[in-house]
């Protein structure tokens, strides 16, 4: 046992080189372009939790591009790589915008993903532009998420909608659209209680909230943005399958990308289910959040970049 | 979507392979393949996947297969063994201070459930007849110090901070005057979630164990955590020499391969495992369950025992009786439940019916019935008239609005759970016919699926 684990240090001691390093060498490593090079590269991915199914794929329309392209230079097969990864990420998508405000955004995600951090950037990016933002309390499950919705409406200068610990959410969300038409706000926010996506009582609560919000203003939720911590596994696919199944998401706002983990698994669902990453967080204060950018998040997969 | 298991792929794998004796290196190379990509899809680390599988090849080459297993089977045990001990062997000790209080430090990287884990702590060890008190010094979070402070005042835990003003070594300083004096034996102290690369925050973890020199050191990781657990595990062991792990979030359905990757960079146990988000959902670690999740294999020989044990043969023959003449009440149905509950977690014990586990009526019917839903329909089974139960189809709109009042929930409330009486009707009759006294001969013969 302990040489397995000893064994095991030294292994990891090597993954922790960039991923810069790894792919360049093992492609200037490799003279020509074998089975081997080709499971290096599915080790990068699989360790920046892209997934084997996804991973396969990619690696499945590299083959192909060699083959028809009759590529012969290791180097070349990076830069194709990547080439694909950008492309199924695709071109940047904002945040939806309603023509008459107010637009409403419905943040949703399992807990401690960072919903609420999320909303106050996003609270205090609006607020920099110049618009009213109203923001609803409707996580009140969570001990003391109210309070902490507060503190992010005080220093963003936004408006909140809250009610007691407890009560109903769809109650809130009610009241914080109507709010909202009275007072001309530009944008509503809603916070939800974290939830595990198999909990089917909870993600039947999230209809419900989402049907409550059409009701009342018809065409909203304009974005329904699925908040995803970067450090997920391969359940973040399940996640997104399961949150899209309830709230039809629109976008995925990818966080804690300041730390060491790639997030990789937006790629996979982003080919499995079609969502876009709109946003990214890299860090706890207000400025921490990034719109999203296919290329960027590449490079910094590959070890390139760091976000910042 | 849902993967398969390894015990599926495996199956697959040999199925050209009938034929006893010893396993080829060409077998056992293609069962590690699948070992391999299991272990990989279940979020186990690479590295660590990598020096599992020569491993199991090592203990693979040679060996005989045991008259009773065929090939797969064979491998399956072997990956099963290993992976059970990989992942420590008995439950683990907590370790407690004998003269004076014990100190309880909880670590980890933001959102892995510190604050609830450290209630969920709390209300633990008040049960084993300590006196905890939980101390919030979290001051970054908004708000943190106040979600641990009405977590404490639910579960009726003595609590102190200092506000998110001060100091968090002064906090937790302070807190072990205010235990004395409140006659606390056990002071839990919940800090701010940071990531293991924040220098700043990982000096001030280091500070706050120097001065607390707490007994256990717990970082807390979310079962969900993909390749980067192995990272982040690393880190905070080198920073703090962890006495031990938490994870958390369970209750999903991750396969949990973090469990692994944590425990083989630091080698520490796991010392408990977090269930729900009720403050009672924290239970003791076993490996080997944990060993059949990742691998997303169902224990078939554990549920016979199991099944075997909690269903009463009597009873299990009268239910059989009953689903044949379609007599099957709302009470059957109650009691059903509590039998199946018996057994274990529910996931678990379905997880463990070979071709039954990934059905998704089950899965569906197993995350209907957490804990809080069990007591909404014992109530609305109570509220009741014994006509109603033996025959629910006479209950009609109004009757429907009269359970829903006396049981204090909703008619949607009442709808669903006919609907998932119906449901389990037809569930329990498979069920049923797999444990019922007549069927054991239909046990014995009954085809693995692997
Ligand atoms: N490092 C880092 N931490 C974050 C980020 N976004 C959120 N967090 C932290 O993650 C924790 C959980 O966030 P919270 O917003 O309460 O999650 P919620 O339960 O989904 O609402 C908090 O400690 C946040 O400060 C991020 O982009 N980077
Ligand atoms: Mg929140």
């Amino acid at each position: 046992m302990v040489s397995f684990f000893s064994k095991l240090k030294e292994s990891l001691v090597k993954t922790r080189q960039g991923f810069i390093e790894k792919v360049s060498q093992l492609v200037a490593v490799h003279s020509k372009i074998d089975e081997e090079l080709f499971e290096e590269l599915e080790e990068v991915l699989i360790q920046a939790d892209v997934g084997i199914a996804a991973t396969q794929r990619l690696l499945e329309e590299i083959r192909k591009s060699v083959r028809q392209k009759k590529i012969s230079e290791p180097g070349e097969v990076k830069t194709l790589l990547r080439e694909k990864m950008v492309e199924l990420l695709g071109d940047p998508v904002p945040v939806r915008w309603s023509d008459t405000p107010p637009t409403v955004i419905l943040v949703v995600g399992v807990n401690g993903v960072g919903k609420t951090t999320t909303i106050g950037k996003l609270a205090h990016r609006f607020r920099q532009e110049g618009k009213k933002v109203l923001l609803a309390a409707a996580d009140t499950f969570r001990a003391g998420a109210i309070e902490q919705l507060e503190i992010w409406s005080a220093r963003t200068g936004s408006d909140i909608v809250k009610h007691q610990p407890g009560s109903d959410p769809a109650a809130i969300v009610f009241d914080a659209l109507q709010a909202a038409r009275r007072r001309g706000t530009d944008v509503v926010i809603i916070d939800t209680a974290g939830r595990l996506h198999t909990k089917v009582n909870l993600m039947e609560e999230l209809r419900k909230i989402k049907r409550v919000v059409g009701r009342e203003l018809p065409g909203a939720p304009h974005e329904v943005l699925l908040v995803v911590d970067a450090t997920t596994g391969q359940n973040a696919l399940r996640q997104a399958e399961l949150f899209k199944d309830a709230t039809d998401v629109t976008g995925i706002a990818l966080t804690k990308l300041d730390g060491t983990a790639k997030g990789g698994i937006v790629l996979a669902i982003k080919e499995e289910l079609g969502i876009p990453v709109k946003l990214v967080g890299i860090g706890e204060k207000s400025e921490d959040l990034k719109d999203f950018n296919g290329s960027e998040f590449v490079a910094a997969l590959f070890g390139e970049d760091r976000w910042e | 979507m849902l993967f398969e298991g390894l015990a599926e792929r495996l199956q697959n794998t040999f199925k050209k392979l009938r034929g006893k004796g010893k396993l080829t290196e060409s077998d056992i190379n293609e069962a590690l393949r699948e070992v391999r990509l299991a272990l990989l899809e279940a979020d186990v680390n690479l590295a660590v996947v990598k020096q599992f599988t020569q491993r199991i090849k090592e203990r693979c080459l040679g060996v005989e297969v045991l008259e009773s297993l065929t090939p797969a089977q064979q491998v399956i045990k072997i990956v099963n063994d290993e992976l059970t001990s990989l992942m420590g062997g008995d439950v683990s000790k907590i370790n407690f201070n004998p003269a004076g209080p014990s100190i309880f430090l909880l670590v980890g990287l933001q959102g892995s459930g510190k604050t609830t884990t450290a209630g969920k702590l709390a209300l633990l060890f008040r049960k084993q007849g300590r006196r905890p008190l939980l101390v919030g010094a979290d001051v970054y979070r908004p708000a943190a110090i106040k979600q641990l402070e009405v977590l404490a005042k639910q579960i009726n835990i003595p609590f102190f901070s200092l506000g998110e003003q001060a100091d968090p070594v002064r906090i937790a300083e302070e807190s072990l005057g205010y235990a004395k004096a409140q006659g606390c034996d056990l002071i839990i102290i919940d800090t701010a979630g940071r990531l293991h690369i924040d220098e700043e925050l990982m000096e001030e973890l280091k500070r706050l164990k120097n001065v607390l020199k707490p007994q256990e050191i717990l970082l807390v990781v979310d079962a969900m955590t993909g390749q980067d657990a192995v990272n982040v595990a690393k880190s905070f062991h080198e920073e703090l020499e962890l006495s031990g792990i938490i994870l958390t979030k369970l209750d999903g359905d991750t396969r949990g391969g973090a469990a692994l990757s944590v425990k083989a960079v630091t080698g520490c146990p796991i010392k408990f495992i977090g269930t729900g988000e009720k403050l009672d959902a924290l239970e003791p670690f076993h490996p080997d369950r944990m060993a059949s999740r990742i691998l997303g294999m169902g224990d078939v020989l554990s549920l016979i025992e199991k099944a075997q044990a909690a269903f009463d043969q009597e009873k299990a023959r009268e239910l059989e009786r009953k689903l044949r003449k379609q007599e099957f009440t709302l009470e059957d149905f109650v009691e059903q439940i509590k039998q199946v509950r018996s057994m274990g977690p529910l996931e678990q014990v379905l997880s463990m019916i070979p071709g039954l586990g990934g059905a998704k009526q089950l899965k569906k019917l197993q995350e209907e019935f957490d804990e809080k839903e069990f007591v909404y329909l014992e109530a609305i089974i109570n509220s009741m008239t014994p006509e109603e139960r033996r025959n629910p189809s006479i209950i009609n709109g109004s009757r429907r609005r009269r359970i829903a009042r006396g049981s204090g929930t909703s008619v949607q409330d009442v709808n669903r759970m006919l609907k998932q009486f119906e449901q389990t009707r037809k569930i329990m009759k498979q069920f049923s016919e797999l444990s019922s006294g007549k069927s054991t001969r239909k046990l014995k013969s009954f085809k693995f699926p692997f």
